[in-house]
């Protein structure tokens, strides 16, 4: 089955494209790209005028919760939601039950994803044991059976010895660490941002420096050791300085946001609402205005989601009880576009931070539209409006602090491997 | 005017004349607590649960009386008697005994914004009796009628609030209450217990030292200080505690002629304050607890929908 996308404006940072032109697919494999290209026979064609033509997005930090949560989320339901959202490829966190840490977990996973899921699944497998911040993981047989990265997310590795050791252990393998990077001590009992809002909601406070100092010393852990570390979720000010100047001394350190960093304040948590609590918390006004100009310069290289769904069981009961995370997979597009709205990212820069820049750090050899490169595509209608609707989100869990919002953009089709899995004619 | 709210749960979510209306209220109702037989019909047939999650002696005893003296009916639950040992989540215990068709649930909670969450799942009136380190509005509002008792009036009072007022609900009840109706709130604590931005939570001046925030005020107000709170981070010990930000006879001298000291109990003796200062002339303490029975009467009358106390 062949697939011939026509007249969309085909935005590709790897090849300097922003114009309207064709793209061509056989057998799961990229074609051509170029203009007015001819339908070979046994083609579907896609009429794509308006929209925008694109690598297939990549989301590098997702929640899948499968195995052993799956009353949250499942492989199928997450990437069903992740293919509503535009997006083709996955990187899913191992805080599964029972951990990503061994062969088995990261094959079950692979497997069912590849039987049943909608968009390509690439396992993170754990940095230690368990999760359990002692013993290093087996990362080499998780690398070789399809992990694509390393993470304790949720759980910052504490013993800075630990996490050296980790990051010698995994460039010897060659496989990306992914660092939560909170200073636990300092994250306490917090629930929130520690400031004003947490002040006057008698909330305790999650304070700015806890994600600072956990920041600096990953940095300045990959610049002893010369390893690459990555740096997930970042969400205050200090974060983006202390990476850009990591950067700028040539220290081997990435990074992502999520779009609740740049869209949403603290503010958002007034009411209590439970849908505003995640970890990291939403800060302030001027780490959300830090977190656009990180995006903007390239400090930060890419929006992932941390998509993180919680059961309503699990949200709905009082502020101090209820779990931290959001679903994120089918409002990232969206959100991103208005960054670009705003004047903060061009539309390749998008592109580069959603597609190109997760291929490149993990080496999905994905995130282009080259000749010969995997078919993964996603077609963006810009002006596509909708409403963030418990009903309308494919995902199991609805926990989300954009419900009732209107949203403007999204995807049009997303294909996969060549196939059409979101958005059929 | 009438009061049109049907939960009380945060002075912040009350304006000055609805403050002044409560006050006001239990300037009347204070008249009951006195006859010989300390009972009106105002609320007769109406049932009242006491919901607390946390322990409190003074509190509880005082809404249950409130109560009572309104006629109501009330039955107290606390967690070790309740579901809540067996795993019911707030909200199924709350449903629970809604369905027993109560007509006020008055609720202390551990967690902040408790109340605001079950707002949305209760059709009864709800009563906050102090939630996490958010707000303890009746104390507030039997604070501030202690305060008028004395001056006669709620604005231009420099009120010092001591101690630690990150983890103090009192103290942001107060600082609404006093900010809306016109007085200014001074704080001090060790930088540990100062929270960020407390300041913008009205007119409030942030002071380093104990003597800068007593230093010619109408009231001292302490907060209790508790170890167990505290926890091993926020200062040293009790001892250096009570030496900065203690309140004794010496410094008392510092603050206005005749300034009131005020504290909401339960007190350590010899830590916030000192015994003398305790029992002194110029400790309002008891009238405190004394006014608290007036002004949750009010409270109750005004969640009922007002009419007629005979």
């Amino acid at each position: 089955m062949n697939l011939l996308i026509k007249g969309g404006r085909v935005i590709d940072p790897t090849q300097q494209f922003d114009e309207v032109q064709d793209v061509l697919v056989e057998d799961g494999i990229i074609k051509q790209v170029g203009k007015n290209l001819a339908a070979p026979a046994n083609t579907e064609t896609i009429d794509a005028a308006g929209c925008y033509v694109t690598p297939g997005l990549i989301d590098m930090h997702v929640h899948l919760r499968d195995p052993g949560l799956e009353y949250k989320e499942d492989i199928v339901s997450g990437t069903l939601a992740a293919v509503a959202g535009g997006f083709t490829s996955v990187c899913c966190m191992p805080n599964t039950k029972p951990v990503i840490d061994n062969k088995a977990v990261a094959s079950y996973i692979i497997n069912k994803a590849k039987t049943e899921g909608f968009c390509n699944v690439f396992p993170v497998g754990t940095i230690t044991q368990g999760m359990g911040g002692e013993r290093l993981s087996e990362m080499g047989e998780l690398k070789e059976t399809g992990c694509v990265a390393v993470s304790d997310d949720g759980k910052p590795v504490r013993n800075a010895e630990l996490m050296r050791r980790a990051l010698q252990y995994a460039k010897g393998i060659g496989i990306m660490v992914i660092s939560h990077a909170e200073d636990l001590d300092l994250v306490g009992e917090g629930t929130m941002n520690e400031g004003f809002t947490s002040t006057e909601l008698g909330l305790k406070g999650i304070p700015r420096i806890a994600e600072d100092i956990a920041t600096a010393r990953e940095v300045m852990l990959a610049e002893y050791t010369g390893a690459p570390v990555h740096i997930a979720h970042v969400s205050t000010k200090g974060s983006v300085r202390i990476i850009r100047e990591a950067k700028a001394r040539g220290v081997a350190v990435t990074c992502e946001s999520a779009p609740h960093y740049f869209t949403l304040t603290d503010d958002a948590v007034r009411g209590y609402n439970t849908n505003a609590k995640m970890n990291p918390p939403l800060r302030e006004a001027d780490d959300v205005a830090a977190i656009k100009e990180g995006l903007r310069d390239g400090t930060i290289d890419c929006i992932a989601t941390d998509h993180a769904p919680h059961h309503l069981d699990e949200k709905d009961v009082e502020f101090n009880e209820a779990m931290n995370g959001i679903v994120g997979l089918e409002t990232s597009l969206p959100l991103a576009l208005r960054l670009v709205a705003e004047g903060v990212l061009t539309l390749p820069q998008m592109v580069e931070r959603m597609a190109v820049n997760p291929a490149l750090i993990l080496g999905l050899g994905r995130g282009t539209l080259k000749a010969g490169a995997p078919a993964d595509i996603t077609v963006i209608d810009p002006d596509k409006q909708w409403t963030v609707t418990p009903e309308g989100l494919r995902s199991k869990s609805k926990n989300s602090p954009f419900l009732g919002q209107t949203m403007k953009g999204g995807a049009r089709f997303t294909i996969v491997g060549g196939r059409v899995v979101f958005g059929k004619q | 005017m009438s009061f049109r709210h049907k939960h009380i749960i945060a002075l912040r979510d009350l304006n000055k004349e609805e403050i002044e209306l409560l006050i006001s209220t239990a300037e009347s109702m204070r008249e009951i607590n006195e006859r010989d037989i300390k009972k009106v019909p105002t609320l007769r047939g109406k049932t009242i649960i006491n919901l607390f999650y946390e322990s409190s002696t003074r509190t509880r005893t005082s809404f249950e009386l409130a109560a009572k003296r309104l006629s109501a009916d009330t039955i107290n639950i606390s967690p070790s008697t309740s579901s809540a040992t067996k795993g019911e989540t707030l909200a199924d215990t709350a449903l629970n005994l809604l369905a027993m068709k109560p007509d006020i649930i008055i609720m202390r909670h551990a967690v902040s914004g408790s109340h605001y969450f079950l707002a949305n799942k209760v059709s009864c009136s709800l009563i906050n009796a102090g939630d996490g380190a958010h707000e303890h509005p009746s104390q507030g509002l039997l604070d501030m009628l202690t305060m008028k008792d004395r001056f006669g009036r709620l604005d231009g009072l420099k009120v010092a609030i001591v101690g630690d007022i990150t983890h103090s609900r009192v103290a942001r009840s107060n600082i609404q209450g006093l900010t809306k109706l016109g007085s200014s709130v001074f704080v001090a604590g060790p930088p540990t217990m100062v929270p960020p931005g407390v300041e913008r939570l009205g007119n409030v001046t942030v002071c380093t030292t104990m003597k800068e925030a007593i230093q010619d005020a109408d009231v001292v107000m302490m907060l209790r200080i508790q170890q167990e709170r505290q926890g091993k981070t926020l200062m040293p010990n009790t001892r250096e505690y009570s030496r900065y930000f203690g309140l004794n006879p010496v410094n008392l001298k510092l603050a206005k002629p005749g300034a009131m000291v005020m504290h909401p109990g339960p007190i350590n003796r010899g830590v916030e304050m000192s015994s003398y200062v305790v029992d002194g002339d110029q400790s309002h303490i008891l009238r405190q607890v004394e006014n608290g029975v007036a002004v949750r009467m009010a409270m109750l009358y005004h969640v009922s929908g007002g009419g007629s106390v005979e």
